[in-house]
């Protein structure tokens, strides 16, 4: 007699439906050694077995090393050799790093893809159509976020390469060897994922604390020697620049945002991707210095220029969703002040609350924007896919004063054309250009248009920087498409606002 | 003007052009671009209407083009040309 028996009336009507106690489970109470190690398996193949994936699963990765990324192939390659076929393959987003991805497509491996963007070889390669069988899934970051709430999109198993967890799963992005700081993309995952599978490059003890990624989220834990490379995380689209012409762009723009209307005591900012973006943050520390104007917080890929900004205190807090180097990787470690947010809190137009309708101003790169102000940061001129959406629609429609920058022309090709070749953020979200050879309004926006000229700021007209840009560079040829839909580009709440169609060969 | 040795000019670098002659019975141009779908024809235009300024009528010319404008190819192909015809021009003329 261990005192519990005979307590509970299970005749009574009260309890009707109520199960009695039993006893303690047996379970693993007894081996606490066991009971801890219960979630770590030998190996990735020995994790996609426990996981149950299966013939048209979906799996799901974080881009958050971007061009580092180390996992994907390597989850990839066991997945083959366990003769499972026909996946979705859902990443954050792709990069020129995962060209053989090809490969997997061609054999069935990967049939269908979504991703916020993706460049490169395998971004070519689908462009030109006849590869996947289905067109590619193109999402924005709060999207994406969007997409898993609805369920349209619920990944089987999420494989999140992180540096370092416990043996519960409780991880983070600032321990271990290959830290990427922020996992706000990897959080969606952990929420929506049927299975959560970290692989780590290190088991530490319990509790692995300050925890991005939780223990009650995560069901297997698997070591491999590498998840990705750091030190790639700031190459490509997230790069520094010297460019003297990225460098005067970068000028105009912190011109446009400080008499634009919102450079006031506790403003909030986020610069996006690109040269041009970037390095807008080194000029904003010198205004605000200059103007004892502070910003109350920074959103977005945070930079290690935002993070400089922050330890000077000029800008009061850092919301983190991906950091854009190691410097901004190690602040989290260090700033209290500097926090991560999930893709969902960042962007998702499905979330109770994100962080981008709170947005004063955002910096946003362009590959293309035609007369409308629509912008197109997905495919370039020769009609490939090269770019991502990322977080360019959600914080357009968010912000405040969205300030558009780009050199006028690339290599012969001009930014401004007549109608972008794939839509991506709708010109009615976009209300100044920057570019090398001046800055317009969108007249939807006469208020903006005032401020600056009342600044001293030049203001044109996008038809003339467009005219401008002909006369220099001639007219581009129309690339021409196929009748095959290779992508589909989702509008932040799931509609489809474009298609990209394979380029003719 | 005649093209008798190989020369060059220019560079691979974006937004330049790397323009080769040497000497050869007819004339041939052979373009590649990094624009070939945007401006392909275009660039062909400028190459053989500069070649045809300089009265050059024989000889192989390679333009491997990165994106560079109009007044820089026909800068570059001069260039070459000049160099491939061992020619002492008058600079102000030109």
């Amino acid at each position: 007699m261990s005192g519990w028996q005979g307590r509970v009336p299970t005749d009574a009507v009260e309890l009707a439906g109520l199960v009695p106690f039993a006893g303690p489970a047996p379970s693993t109470q007894a081996d606490k050694d066991a009971r801890r190690a219960r979630k770590v398996v030998g190996s990735l193949t020995e994790a996609i077995s426990r996981s149950g994936l299966g013939d048209g699963d979906t799996i799901s990765f974080h881009h958050h090393f971007r061009e580092g990324d180390l996992l994907i192939l390597q989850v990839l390659a066991e997945v083959e050799a366990l003769g499972i076929r026909g996946l979705t393959l859902a990443s954050s987003s792709l990069n020129a790093c995962h060209g053989d991805v090809v490969g997997y497509i061609e054999r069935g491996v990967v049939s269908r893809i979504y991703t916020s963007g993706m460049r490169g070889t395998l971004a070519a390669r689908i462009s030109r159509g006849g590869l996947l069988p289905h067109p590619v899934q193109v999402h924005s970051h709060g999207g994406r976020a969007a997409l898993m709430a609805s369920g349209e999109l619920r990944p089987k198993v999420a494989f999140l390469g992180v540096s370092a967890c416990d043996e519960f799963g409780n991880a983070n992005g600032t321990s271990g060897a290959s830290r990427c700081g922020s996992l706000g993309y990897a959080l969606v995952d952990a929420m929506f994922a049927e299975t959560v599978v970290l692989v780590t490059e290190q088991v530490v003890a319990f509790p692995n604390t300050p925890a991005v990624i939780r223990q009650n989220r995560v069901d297997l834990i698997v070591v491999v020697e590498r998840v990705g490379d750091p030190s790639r995380i700031n190459v490509g689209a997230t790069r520094t620049t010297t460019n003297p012409r990225d460098l005067l762009v970068a000028r105009r723009a912190t011109d446009v945002v400080e008499h634009g209307g919102f450079f006031v005591d506790g403003f909030s900012i986020q610069t996006g991707s690109g040269g041009a973006a970037t390095a807008v943050t080194d000029y904003l520390g010198e205004r605000m210095e200059r103007r004892g104007v502070k910003a109350g917080w920074a959103l977005g890929g945070i930079t290690g220029s935002m993070v400089a900004l922050h330890e000077r205190g000029l800008v009061g807090r850092l919301l983190d969703v991906q950091s854009f180097d190691l410097v901004a990787a190690s602040s989290l470690e260090r700033n209290p002040g500097h926090t991560i947010v999930s893709a969902s809190e960042y962007a998702s137009p499905a979330a109770k609350a994100a962080c981008v309708d709170e947005l004063d101003v955002v910096i946003l790169s362009a590959l293309e924007i035609d007369l409308d102000y629509n912008v197109n940061v997905l495919t370039g001129s020769d009609g490939l896919m090269m770019g991502a959406s990322g977080g360019h629609c959600d914080t357009a429609a968010g912000a405040k004063l969205v300030v558009v920058v780009a050199p006028l022309i690339r290599t012969r090709i001009p930014t401004i054309v007549e109608r972008v070749t794939t839509l991506i953020t709708p010109g009615s979200n976009v209300d100044v250009l920057v570019t090398d050879y001046g800055v317009c309004v969108n007249p939807r926006r006469p208020a903006v248009a005032e401020r600056l000229a009342a600044a001293g700021i030049k203001v044109t007209t996008i038809e003339a920087l467009f005219a401008r840009a002909l006369e220099i560079c001639g007219r581009p040829r129309a690339v021409e498409t196929t009748d095959e839909i290779v992508g589909v580009v989702r509008y932040r709440d799931g509609s489809v606002i474009d298609v990209v169609r394979a380029v003719a060969s | 003007m005649r093209i008798e040795v190989d020369a060059v000019a220019g560079t691979l670098e974006s937004s330049d052009a790397l323009v080769r002659v040497s000497p050869a019975e007819e004339l041939r141009i052979e373009v590649t671009s990094t624009v070939e779908a945007q401006f392909g024809a275009e660039i062909r235009r400028t190459v053989a209407e500069q070649l045809d300024r300089l009265g050059v009528t024989e000889g192989l010319i390679s333009v491997q083009d990165k994106g560079a404008l109009d007044f820089v190819i026909r800068a570059r192909v001069q260039g070459a040309v000049l160099r491939g015809a061992q020619a002492r021009p008058d600079w102000r003329k030109l």
